[in-house]
Parts: C-alpha cells; structure tokens; sequence
C-alpha cells in the first residue's frame, strides 16, 4: 500500500512538472546557434602590437565587435540599441576603442582586449548637426585627446577617462560642419563647412584650450551640395548644387579661394550630374557620372587631371598612411566573374603596390565597401589585406589572392523565413556524407552502452560526446522519419535567400535574387515576402517544391511588384516577373491546383486583386470559390478596418482574366482622437487544431471552442499614450483590445484596459490571445488572456444524440450564421518586457501548447498555456486541480529552466517561428535577429519516442540475457528431471 | 507420480473390507457388543433411504442458500473498499473497480458450478440461484456506478465530442497592415 501511493506521488509529481531543462551535455545536441553583426560600415585594423590581430567593425545594425583576422571570429560584440547609431569608431592609445553613437551624443570608450567599456561620456550640443570624429595626436596634461563635432558644438575629451576637456560652440544658425581637419604636426585643427549653402566657413582652433585662432569666410555665387572630398591637409573638393561643376577649396594660411572647374572640360561627353564620393586622399579624389567611375587628380596650382575613367563597378577604400608621409588606398573592380583589388600609391596613379586577381561566388554581388591595412613583409615590402564589404551584407578578408576568411553577415537582417522539406531518401542513393558502417555503428553502441554502465573513461565519455554532437544522421539531406530535418529559407534585407538545414546550421544554398537586384526600371528593390509556393505531396519524388519571394521596386505603396519562384532544393531562380501592378497585400489562398501550387491573391494600392498563377486551372478553381473568398486591410495610420469581397474583373484593362475589382463590404472606423492601432494579430493559416470542444472535468462539461481562420485581434491605445512608456499619465492612457471577424466585420468583443500602454505582443492560437503591455497604474508589465468560446452550439450536451450522431458540429459553418459568442479572460503581472511571443505548434495539435517569449535579455522563455488560462481562481476545487489548474496567482513565474536558449542569448531577438516536426511530441524554434538559433522543444516532453540517450544496446543485451537464461535454466532442469527418473 | 505405481500395481498383498454390513446372524462369529442392537439397522431400506435423502436435500437447500446470500457480504465489502478508494482515478481505486466488475462477472459465469453440489432433483435452486444472480449483478451495478463515478464511462457529452476536429469554415478571409 505503502508502495503503491509512493509509485502515485511519484507518478503525479512527474507529470505535473514538467521537466523543460536539459543537461550540460545535451547542449548542441539538437540546438544551434551561430552569431551574425550586420553589414559592416566602418572598419579599423588592430596589427601593430605581437598580439592577436583584430579588426574593429561598426555595422548597420548597431554593433561594434572586433573580429580575429586570421579565422574572421567574432572575440566580443556589443549590440547598441535600435536608436543608438553608430556614427564613429576609431581606436586610442592602441587599447581604447572609441566609438560616437546616438547622433553624436554619446562617447563610448572600451577596452580593446575584452571588449568591457572604461568610460561613456554624453556630449550635448545646441541643434542637431553631423557628427564627426577625430582622433588627434595632441596631448593636454599627458591626455590623448580626441576632438567630436556633434550637436553644434566642438568637443575636446579625454582618451583616458572620457572627461571633455574644453568645448567651442558654432552656433552660426545654416552652418553645416563638413569636416573637422587637423594638418598633421601642428597643434590646432579646422573646423569647415558651408552656411546657408552658398558660404563656405573656415574655422581654426586652438585643439589644445578651444581658443579660435582664425574665423574666414567666403561666399560662393552657387550653392553647394553634399558630401566633400578632402585632397590635402588644407584643400577640400566639393560639387555645386547643379553637380556639373566641380570645386576646388583651399584654405591656405586662412586664405580662402574656391576655384571652379567644370567637369565638361574634364570629361568629354559627360551624361549627366555627378556625385562626389567622399574619401581622403592626398591628392585625388573620385566622382560618379551614372554608372561611370572617375578618378580625378590634383596637380599643383589647382590643376584638375582625370586619371581614370572606369566603367566597370568600382568600389575605393580610404587612405592608409604607410611610412614617410606615403599614403595608399585600395580599389576593387569586376571583370566577369573576378574581381580585381588593386592598392595603390595616392602620389602616383601608374605603379600599383599590388594588383590581384580573386575569382569571387557570383551570389554574393558587388562590392561596396573596402578597407585596407598593410603589414611588412619579411623582404621588407608592403603586403595588404584587404576586408571586403559585399553587396549581399557578407564581409571577407581578402590577403595574397586568396580569400582568408569570409562572414555570411546578411543573415543578420532577415526579413522572412519559411521552411521547406527535404528531399524524399531514394534506394541507392547515398546522400550522407559519411555512411556510418556496422562496425562502427556497432563501436558506437558499446561505447553508449559502456557510457550508460558508468565503464566508461574520460576519453570515451568525450569520445560519446563527440559523437552525439557530430552525428551524421542529423545533418543529412534527406527526410527524417520524425521531421526533424527541414530546410529554413531565409529572405535578408540585402534580397538574398539562404537555406540552412536545421541539423546544423550549415547553409545548404544561397541565392542573390536577380530580380530584386537593382537596374534601370527598379532602383531600390526590397523584398517583402516570402511564402511556400508549391509543395508536392502527390511526386514528392521527382518535384521539388518551391517558394515565392514578393518584392517590389522601392519603399513607397505604390511601386511596382516583382515575383520571383525559387526551387527549394538548388536555390535556381526559377522564373522571375516584374508585376504591372503595385503589392501591398499577399494572401496565400487556402486552394492548391493539380500541381499543388498554392492560389495566391496579390492586392494592389488601388485595392484591386490578382490571381496567381496566372493559369486558367487555377481561375476554374478561383471562380468556384469566388463568393466566399474576402480580404480586409487595416489601415493604421488612419484607425480604418476594411473589409472587402471580390465584384468582378477589372474595368480597366479588360484582356487581364486574373484581376478583380473588390467591393468594400464594412469598415470599422476608430476615433481618432481615443484610439490608434497599434498591433494586430491573426492566427497562422497553417495551424493544426485537433478539437473543438474545451473539455471542463470538474463538472464533466463541455465547452465549444469559437475556432475560426477569420478572426482578426486588434490593440488600440489613446493617441497620446502611443509613445514611450511614462510618456502619460494613467488617466490619460488606455488599451483597447478588440475581436473582429474579418468575414462580416462583426466586433466579437471588446475589452479596455484602464492606465495601460503599449508596446502590444500578442499572439493568436487556435480559440485564444495573450497579448502583453505595460500597467501603468502597477508599474508593470502585464500579460492577459482572452478565450472565446461557441455559446451557439454549447445546447450539443444530449448523450444519445452524440453517440449517434445527430448533431451539426461538423457541418462547415458560416461567419454569417453566428455571433453567439462568450469570451472569458484573465489578467497576471509579467516581469520581463517582450521582444517577440510566438506559441508552439505540433504537427495535430494534441500536444499541450507552451508560449515562447523572446525577453529583453534576448533569450527565448517557455511558459505553459496553463499559467495563462482564465479558469484560473484562488482556490481551485479538487476537480479542477485533477485537471492542471492552477491556482491564481497575480503574476506568472519564470522558472529558470524554461530558457529553451539556455545560457545562450539571440542578440537583437526579432522574431520566433515555430514549425511543427512529424512527431506529434516536438515542435522546431527558430529565433532570429542578429544571432541565429535553432532547437527542437517538446512542450510536455518527447512522450512518444524513447530519449536521445536511451541504451538500445544495452535492452538488446537484456533481452539475449534473458533469452539464454531462459534456455540454460530449461537445459538444467531437462537434466535433472532426467536424472532423477533414473535413480 | 509414477513412482508409486510401480509398487502398488504389482498386486496386492492383503486387504480388510470394511463393508460388510451383512445381517445375517449366521455370518456373525462375534456376539455384537452390549447395547447394540441391530434393529434399527435392520429397518426398512426404502423409509431409511427416504429420510437420509430428505435430510440431504433438507441440508442442500439450506447450503444452496447459504451459498446464493453470500455475494451479500462480498457486496459489503466491495461497497467499503470503494467508499474507501476515494473518487479519484489511479493505481487502487482503479483495482478496486475492476476487481468489483471482475468478481460477479466470474460469479455469473459459474453460476452452474457453483450450485452443482447442491444439484437434486427434490431441491428447488431456482430461488437461491436468482438470488446469487441478482446479488452480483448488483455487484456489478456497484462496480459500474463506481468506474462512473471515476468517470471512465461515457456517459457524458464531453466524451463524445473530445476528438470532434473543427469544423469547416465557408468562407475565408486574409489580409492585415497593408506591406
């Protein structure tokens, strides 16, 4: 008895918590992570001392790291936040790096070595201007001071402790500072630039107290445009407004002279304006004539020169200083499929210090950007490096001709992911890199086995874990009994798409979209969407399934739409078009034609819909379904819900089948002056919902869950409280949450929330919404619940009915026929504030379902459904504990176990996606921002297949022990028997 | 078991015959013993026969009796552990159920055997057999409200429609924040 109720305690604690954490040795089993810092900007080279050579980067997303030059590793990273923008990094006293962000208010310095800040100053200033830094070399008080331009104003800090030292206003009201110059050797620096874009202003200053030496200034009959390029110490060169004329600044000895030269007399047959490209070189300088690359020459006495005129695409990297006073700068151009790194001397435009030529993928585009650093050869000359920027985001280190290292940092900015099957495992066809033989699948077990009899030494225990970790069997390419093995296709910001296998990370092919490649007809492509196009079922065999990538030509609504269908399996383009129209909505139809390609509707600005593909199969298929197919936009920046059906073909262009007019069927118009949209949240078209009915034991009830595709959860605040957090008082701030079907426009519940605020999170799964936001009353964030429940069929109780089934729960149902709905909900305090909330999602939906949170820590946090179920109350009954409720708290736990990224963090978490396994037990993350990660997790833990760890061997031996203990204990007792009849 | 035949199966040695009950005086070397008389021996065979099997039948019956209450006791039983095992499912009152169903279940099952002893034509067993069968059978009732009561039987609406997929829904809609 007594064992018995120890078994039950023992059974009922095992399944009521569920254990979510894992071992230390089962980290990297079936997770991944791999860490990304964005497309560089500016790049500075760490080689003087005998240590580790480094490279220091700021990116476009905010980040500085420094990188090992020899294997291109990251050795620290810090992620600034999305408003804190790099404007400037250079390196101090060679173990400071110091970086100007945040629109030049603040200074950063940090310890070159580990990357742990020393000191952070903030610089303010009286308007908001460029921001500038310099690193000078002179020095107050035994401190290396550097000089920033920002905000107006001209600062002098401190190397060593950030402290500013002096500061000089230019509170001139149109001065536009270009730049801040210091000549090399002397002890003050220049501070020039334009006012009122016809004056160009020159100032001198003391860099060692502030005081101004010298204020000139000189008028200009034109006006001046953008960007300088500086040509020596005391020379600068800028455009006028026009960009036909180019200008030659020099401000010797506080003489100001602007001379002009138009480019026609340099260039013969030039098309059009130019553009300056800024740099630094002594005594040259580049512009931009369309396509065309000009590099133009200063000769003494302000005589312009053109050196080269270069057609191919051209991308120049800065100076560089080599020893007396030379200076160098590198240029990369493509020829074919090549490119070609050229470094030159700045003085003298013939002798190359090195020319090479690198054979350069394809899908990694043009160069941008290029940074150079030179070391000594041990012949005494100079030998370059060179880290390229490409056109897809990906840095690589360039060194004698060969690339070093390269960096895929475009999947740092991942726009959508999608995830495809792999291909079906064929007899005969060896897929894997590495068959395993029997041998050594054998091996493998006794070491298991030996591992599981605690036998097992050290260097076997690493061996075992050696191979868990490098298992062959994960990283194949083909499909996987459970499904585990998938494809993630990822569109980056750059319009590449990658394919990474989920076993490993690994990129599996990777595509520099053509057609979201910039040209005459589309000048700045950006890709939208991206969504499964065809998935054969029917000839998974001999078909490959493919994706849709939507983009369109350029930022505004209007600009016309680009399609493009790749193969899931090689990444080949395979068709592209260039739409006629403008996207502004994709919406995968729930139809598939004989081919399985997915019907999809493209709305255009004008609200008129196209069909793809542009079949006639697939219009049969569109006009039988014609009535019940309806969209609905909302419209966010003026509080409109619409709702549409589609009318008839298009008036306009009468020849085109696939487009149709839509007919505005009801609006929902928000006060303007109460509300504004700030989150909307559907459910995912693809989610699996195994029952209907909401089963309640504690009185043997039933509730009909309202499961619907068409409901559409919006969050609204008061216009006031959209801002930060504390922007407003309670009483001025509210959060509104509605439940709208998107098929009727029909408001199935409303609810307020008093002194609340936004940022919403929300997610939608099956019949309920967690949305999260912040209490401005409790001063915390909150997290609530809202289920909505079918109070029309809820009369379905007869038993004998049931059983015979005579009732209409599963007859289709329409939006129009009911609006009979209950919605229960619930409200807890929540620690963290969100970046991202996505739900689990199983291949039928019986699996109990967890939410994954990505924290403001950038870790991905589980939390069981159950915590957030509005059933919920103080003193649950015995009944209702049976069932898993739990009793009420006022806010959620976090337990630290449920980190499914354990000690791992997701820098710059943006999204979580959730995709269902073929084991009903397990579902895949995938959680992207700057970082990557990936893992299998199985809300209520793997119940239908045997653990990883399990000693298959070691049943197999068992059961032959039993066996041949079962036929020598026959054998034995045959003879005695045998024995004792003689006797 | 197939030692002993050996010895025994080869014939036997010597043997006292305890049935001799014959009653002819002349058959008799030994005088009977004071006190005995022989008389009631030598009554009529068919009256004594009568009596015996009356008594037989009289004690059948009352056994057959005996015998169809006692499932009464069991039923107590049962009812106690039950009211014991509480109304939650797991491992005990899980046992204790089936064993409440499994009991008159076999009961019923030997409802032949277990009254075969008491089989004679004089005695009427219809009665204690009806009430053996309707005892268990409220064993069973017992044991059936009980697994109702634990909520393993269907009875409900909820059991039926758990695995109800949703239905279907004419029309559809999408759409959102506009790209």
């Amino acid at each position: 008895m007594a064992i018995t109720y120890a078994v039950l305690l023992f059974l009922i604690f095992y399944s009521f918590q569920p254990t979510l954490s894992l071992y230390e040795d089962q980290v990297g089993l079936t997770d991944w992570h791999q860490q990304y810092i964005g497309k560089v900007k500016q790049a500075v080279f760490h080689t003087h001392k005998t240590g580790r050579k480094r490279v220091v980067v700021s990116t476009e997303d905010n980040v500085i790291a420094t990188l090992d030059l020899r294997h291109g590793e990251i050795f620290w990273r810090h992620v600034l936040g999305h408003n804190d923008v790099v404007d400037g990094i250079d390196i101090a006293l060679g173990k400071y790096v110091i970086t100007l962000s945040s629109e030049g208010r603040i200074l950063r310095a940090w310890n070159l070595p580990d990357g742990q800040m020393v000191w952070e100053s903030s610089l303010h200033g009286p308007k908001h201007s460029k921001s500038l830094l310099l690193m000078t070399n002179v020095i107050i008080e035994k401190d290396n001071v550097v000089v920033i331009f920002s905000n107006g104003r001209l600062h002098a800090v401190s190397c060593i402790d950030g402290e500013v030292l002096w500061n000089k206003d230019f509170e001139a009201e149109s001065l536009e500072v270009q730049k801040v110059i210091q000549p090399p050797g002397s002890n003050f620096v220049y501070v020039v630039g334009f006012a009122a874009s016809s004056q160009f202003e020159m100032y001198q200053i003391n860099a060692t107290n502030g005081e101004l030496l010298k204020h000139e200034s000189e008028a200009f009959s034109g006006r001046f445009s953008g960007e300088v390029s500086l040509v020596s110490s005391e020379t600068l060169v800028a455009l006028d407004s026009t960009g036909l004329i180019l200008l030659r600044i020099s401000f010797h000895e506080g003489k100001i002279s602007i001379q002009q030269t138009p480019i026609s007399d340099l260039v013969e047959d030039s098309p059009g304006p130019a553009v300056i490209i800024p740099s630094s070189i002594m005594g040259l300088f580049t512009i931009k004539i369309n396509a065309v690359t000009i590099f133009i020459r200063v000769i003494g006495k302000g005589k312009l020169e053109v050196v080269e005129k270069a057609n191919h695409e051209t991308a120049v990297g800065d100076a560089l200083s080599l020893s007396e006073g030379q200076q160098a700068f590198a240029l990369v151009q493509h020829a074919g499929r090549d490119i070609h790194l050229t470094v030159k001397l700045a003085h003298d435009w013939g002798g190359d210090l090195l020319k090479e030529s690198i054979k350069m993928d394809q899908q990694r585009g043009l160069v941008h950007k290029v940074f150079i650093n030179n070391y000594v050869r041990t012949d005494g000359s100079y030998g370059f490096r060179a880290l390229i920027v490409m056109e897809d985001h990906s840095l690589l280190l360039l060194q004698q001709g060969t690339i070093v290292w390269s960096r895929e940092d475009g999947l740092a900015s991942i726009i959508d992911v999608t995830t495809s099957e792999l291909p079906v495992e064929r007899a005969g066809v060896s897929v894997a890199k590495v068959e395993l033989n029997l041998f050594e699948w054998l091996k493998g077990h006794m070491l298991k086995l030996k591992g599981t009899l605690m036998l097992a030494t050290p260097e076997d225990i690493a061996a075992i874990q050696y191979m868990r970790l490098k298992s062959s069997e994960k990283s194949k390419m083909t499909r996987d009994h459970n499904g585990f093995r998938k494809l993630l296709i990822a569109l980056t910001r750059a319009g590449k798409l990658f394919a990474l296998h989920t076993g490993d990370g690994r990129i599996v092919w990777s595509r520099l979209l053509q057609s979201l490649h910039k040209s005459e007809a589309c000048q700045h492509p950006i890709g939208l969407n991206l969504s499964p196009w065809q998935v054969p079922h029917h000839h998974a065999l001999d078909e490959n399934p493919s994706v849709l990538v939507v983009g369109r030509c350029g930022p505004s609504s209007d600009a016309l739409g680009i399609l493009s269908f790749i193969d899931s399996y090689t990444g080949k383009e395979l068709s592209s078009s260039r739409l006629v129209h403008s996207v502004a909505q994709v919406i995968p139809l729930p139809y598939t034609d004989s081919t399985e390609q997915r019907l999809h509707l493209l709305i255009d600005a004008d609200k008129h819909a196209h069909l793809y593909p542009e079949t006639p199969e697939a219009i049969s298929i569109f006009r039988r379904e014609f009535s019940n197919i309806y969209w609905y936009s909302v419209e966010d920046e003026n509080g409109i819900i619409k709702g549409y059906a589609l009318k008839s073909k298009c008036n306009g262009n009468v020849d085109d089948k696939f487009c149709f007019d839509a007919r505005e069927l009801w609006s929902i118009v928000l006060p303007s002056e109460s509300e504004k949209i700030i989150a909307t949240v559907t459910r995912k078209m693809n989610e699996a919902v195994h029952t209907q009915a909401k089963l309640i034991a504690a009185d043997q009830d039933v509730m009909y869950k309202y499961v619907s595709r068409n409901l559409l959860f919006v969050a609204t605040v008061a216009p006031k409280a959209s801002g930060e957090i504390g922007s407003v008082t309670p009483e001025e701030s509210w959060l509104v949450v509605y439940l709208i079907d998107t098929v009727t426009g029909c408001v199935l519940h409303r609810m307020t929330h008093h002194g609340s605020q936004g940022p919403v999170e929300a997610v939608f799964s099956e019949n309920w919404v967690v949305y999260h936001y912040f209490n401005l009353r409790a001063h915390r964030y909150e997290m609530s619940v809202i289920e909505i429940y079918d109070q029309s069929r809820a009369d379905n109780k007869d038993v004998w009915k049931l059983v015979v089934g005579k009732h209409n729960l599963t007859s289709p149902i329409s939006s129009y026929s009911r609006s009979e709905v209950v919605t229960k909900s619930q409200s807890y305090f929540f620690t963290h504030s969100l970046k991202a909330i996505a739900v689990t999602s199983t291949a039928k939906g019986i699996t109990s379902k967890q939410l994954l949170m990505g924290t403001i820590g950038d870790q991905v946090l589980a939390l069981d459904k159950r915590f957030l179920d509005p059933r919920r109350s103080v003193n649950p009954t015995q009944a209702e504990r049976e069932e898993g409720i739990i009793p009420l708290t006022d806010s959620l736990p976090i337990i630290p176990q449920s980190y499914i990224t354990h000690n791992i963090r997701v820098e710059g978490l943006r999204g979580i996606i959730t995709v269902a396994a073929k084991l009903e037990s397990t579902t895949l993350v995938f959680a992207h921002g700057l970082d990557l990660f990936f893992t299998h997790f199985a809300p209520s833990r793997t119940y239908d297949s045997l653990t990883e760890d399990f000693s298959c061997a070691l049943l197999l031996i068992t059961i032959v022990a039993l066996v041949a203990a079962i036929f020598v204990t026959w054998l034995l007792s045959q003879r005695k028997e045998l024995q004792d009849k003689w006797r | 078991m197939e030692k002993g035949k050996g010895v025994m199966g080869s014939g036997r040695r010597w043997a006292v015959d305890f049935s001799d009950n014959s009653t002819a005086p002349s058959s008799r070397d030994i005088p009977d013993p004071p006190g005995f008389t022989r008389a009631s021996v030598d009554q009529d065979d068919s009256t004594v026969s009568r009596q015996k099997k009356d008594a037989e039948s009289n004690w059948k019956a009352q056994k057959a009796w005996e015998v169809a209450q006692a499932p009464f006791k069991n039923l107590l039983m049962m009812g106690f552990m039950m009211w014991m095992a509480g109304n939650t499912v797991h491992l005990f009152s899980i046992g204790i159920t089936f064993s409440a169903l499994w009991q008159p279940i076999s009961a019923l099952q030997g409802v032949g055997k277990v009254f075969d002893p008491y089989k004679d034509s004089k005695v009427e067993l219809l009665g204690p057999k009806l009430l053996f069968i309707a005892l268990n059978l409220g064993g069973l009732a017992l044991g059936v409200w009980k697994l109702n009561t634990l909520g393993l039987l269907p009875t409900h609406a909820s059991d039926w429609v758990s695995s109800l997929p949703p239905a279907q829904e004419v029309e559809y809609s999408g759409g959102g924040i506009p790209l």
